[in-house]
């Protein structure tokens, strides 16, 4: 009778939400995984939950043998490491001259920083701007436009906020230069916060294909893996006969014969979602972080 | 609060009878100037050169010419906007989608975050948790190809539970139905960010004094009382900071999801602001009237954001701006 106090229904109820919750989460991506490992001939059968009824890795194979694949795998991948370099670093320095309350030109650098969020060209502005700076056709425009962001500066910024300044004035003393402050005595000591920043930026870069599709569309040197299912996918669910049927006859009659776009289409979604389920586990910690200070502080 | 004001006195103050002149503390503190002028031109290049592009909605741009050799045609482009229906229906979707967005997206986490802070099992909580984080990692483009088969017709599970459930004779096509569009791209949003948007809140919650709880319990409060008279309150000032966060967000009003999701068939529906100037601004090379629209974009958020703030302020007493 304990079971029907007002208590016991309360977390009857709430473990049925939280429940649901999860499945909700999780079935999308264990359908995808077992639909990617199963016989595609088998799959067009239906009734493939989340275990594979013929398990194969024909699928994988398959989307390896496409050359646009792999050189898309190749450019996110070296976009996700430059980019992440490149904006970890600049939100360091920028961050480090914000949290100086001595530095003089702070104020005009840190309104400069604000303002850009609340204010875009917008996508055509944006865009001429690209035309204009010669970057469209190029690897660079991927990394360049975002490299400096307000709202990550914000974040490292705020926990530089809680380091002892004496820290820096021992430094000084010792005849230690503010670069050398910031390179030596800042930058180690902000490992948490940096990495929240790496992770947001490289989760960014990985997951980028609208620049893709606005800028280097035409230059298959420089497609991306998030572009390339972008185009399968949007090709099958308008019922054409695009991207995927294409897909197929670069790879040739035996692929063709043994692929279907379904499997092809999950097999590659696995393949991008795969590297950031590896990490994230390692790096919650330091996100659930990140994301708390950054919002208390702004 | 107190110690960094103290802190920021004590650097900032100048030894007496030692005012420096500005150029004297430039040359002192060069090295933070050369760390951070050069991001500040950067931001300057990407950022603020392209508001300069507006001036292209009041010309008819044409590229290669030098800015004042332009013809100026001051509002056409905008008047021929306002002439165009479609203009009309693209806004309808771009306002309701956003509004939807922000009650769904900011009181959902709350919610979930609530009821996960009231799950006693540890380890059960903890992998909800976990599991809940994962879909923010995932782009767009994966979410669209998901959501796209767990809704489709042959052996997508929401037609199958439907189905098996009596709820629905037959298969729906969610995809290909224009009104529901606008509730896919909340839900497939809530789906995606929930867990995610919780976090904050999760680290207010252990934030609590648990002698209220205590003292409630003592006083015989159910846990519904609980929620209401002290995890809520408790976390007010994360609430008020999370709203201000996301009416600041109306300002960029997305078009990834409505790009991924929408197809020809629901193009009355999913078309918003963005996605109608980039067809007409870039796939039409229309540059100028793209500019137009996605000026109007602008003060669409604008003007969301005004009036979001205005109720913000009277019933939480509280200023975004």
């Amino acid at each position: 009778m304990r079971f029907l106090t007002s208590d016991g229904l309360f977390n009857v109820i709430n473990y049925c939400f939280l429940t649901i919750v999860f499945l909700a989460t999780l079935y999308p991506f264990l359908n995808v995984l077992a639909i990617s490992l199963n016989d595609s001939t088998d799959t067009v059968r239906g009734g493939i939950y989340i275990w594979p009824r013929e398990w194969t890795l024909e699928n994988y194979r398959t989307i390896f043998q496409y050359d646009h694949l792999v050189t898309g795998f190749i450019n996110s991948v070296l976009r996700t490491i430059i980019g992440t370099v490149l904006g970890v670093f600049s939100s360091a320095m920028v961050a480090f001259t914000l949290s100086r309350a001595d530095f003089q030109g702070r104020k005009f650098v840190s309104t400069t920083l604000v303002l850009t969020l609340y204010f875009t060209g917008g996508l055509i502005p944006g865009y001429m701007l690209m035309r204009e700076l010669n970057l469209i056709n190029t690897f660079w425009v991927y990394v360049l436009p975002g490299m400096v962001n307000a709202f990550h500066i914000i974040i490292v910024r705020s926990f530089m906020d809680g380091l002892p300044y004496s820290l820096q004035e021992s430094a000084k003393m010792d005849g230690a230069n503010d670069f050398t402050i910031f390179w030596r005595i800042i930058m180690p000591l902000c490992t948490p916060v940096l990495a929240t920043i790496a992770l947001f930026v490289a989760v960014g870069q990985w997951n980028a294909w609208f620049d893709t599709y606005l800028y280097n569309g035409s230059n298959p040197d420089l497609t991306t893996l998030q572009y390339e299912l972008m185009k399968i996918l949007q090709n099958t669910t308008m019922g054409g006969s695009g991207d995927a049927n294409a897909y197929r006859s670069i790879s040739g009659e035996q692929a063709a014969q043994t692929v279907s776009p379904e499997s092809i289409k999950m097999a590659i979604s696995m393949v991008t979602v795969v590297p950031i389920l590896l990490v994230y586990p390692f790096l919650q910690r330091f996100f659930v972080q990140g994301m708390t200070l950054g919002a208390v502080k702004s | 609060m107190k110690l960094t004001k103290k802190k920021a006195h004590s650097v900032a103050a100048v030894p007496l009878g030692q005012k420096r002149s500005f150029w004297q503390t430039v040359l002192q503190q060069r090295y933070l100037y050369a760390m951070s002028l050069p991001f500040v031109a950067w931001v300057f290049v990407f950022n603020y050169l392209p508001l300069f592009g507006w001036t292209m909605a009041f010309q008819d741009y044409r590229p290669g010419l030098a800015f004042f050799e332009q013809d100026w045609v001051g509002l056409k482009h905008f008047i021929e906007l306002f002439q165009d229906e479609r203009f009309y229906l693209v806004l309808r979707n771009t306002l309701v989608m956003s509004i939807l967005g922000l009650l769904v997206g900011f009181t959902f986490p709350i919610l979930f975050a609530v009821l996960l802070n009231e799950a006693r099992a540890k380890l059960f909580k903890k992998t909800v948790q976990t599991v809940s984080y994962l879909p923010h990692f995932v782009s767009w483009v994966v979410v669209a190809g998901i959501v796209t088969k767990m809704l489709s017709v042959d052996g997508g599970i929401v037609n199958e539970i439907l189905v098996a459930t009596g709820a629905a004779d037959k298969p729906i096509q969610f995809m290909t139905k224009g009104e529901w569009f606008w509730i896919i791209v909340t839900l497939a949003d809530l789906w995606k960010e929930m867990g995610w948007n919780s976090i904050i809140f999760l680290a207010a919650m252990a934030g609590v004094d648990p002698q209220l709880y205590e003292a409630a319990k003592v006083d015989g409060a159910s846990r519904w009382r609980q929620i209401w008279h002290i995890t809520l309150p408790g976390i007010r000032p994360t609430i008020l900071v999370v709203l201000i966060l996301s009416i600041g967000s109306l300002m960029t009003i997305g078009f990834e999801k409505q790009f991924l999701l929408g197809n020809p068939t629901v193009v009355n529906y999913s078309e918003v602001l963005d996605l109608y100037a980039l067809n007409y601004g870039i796939n039409l090379s229309r540059f100028s009237y793209g500019t137009a629209i996605g000026i109007f974009n602008s003060l669409v958020a604008i003007i969301l954001l005004f009036i979001a703030n205005g109720i913000f302020k009277r019933y939480a007493n509280q200023s975004v701006m």
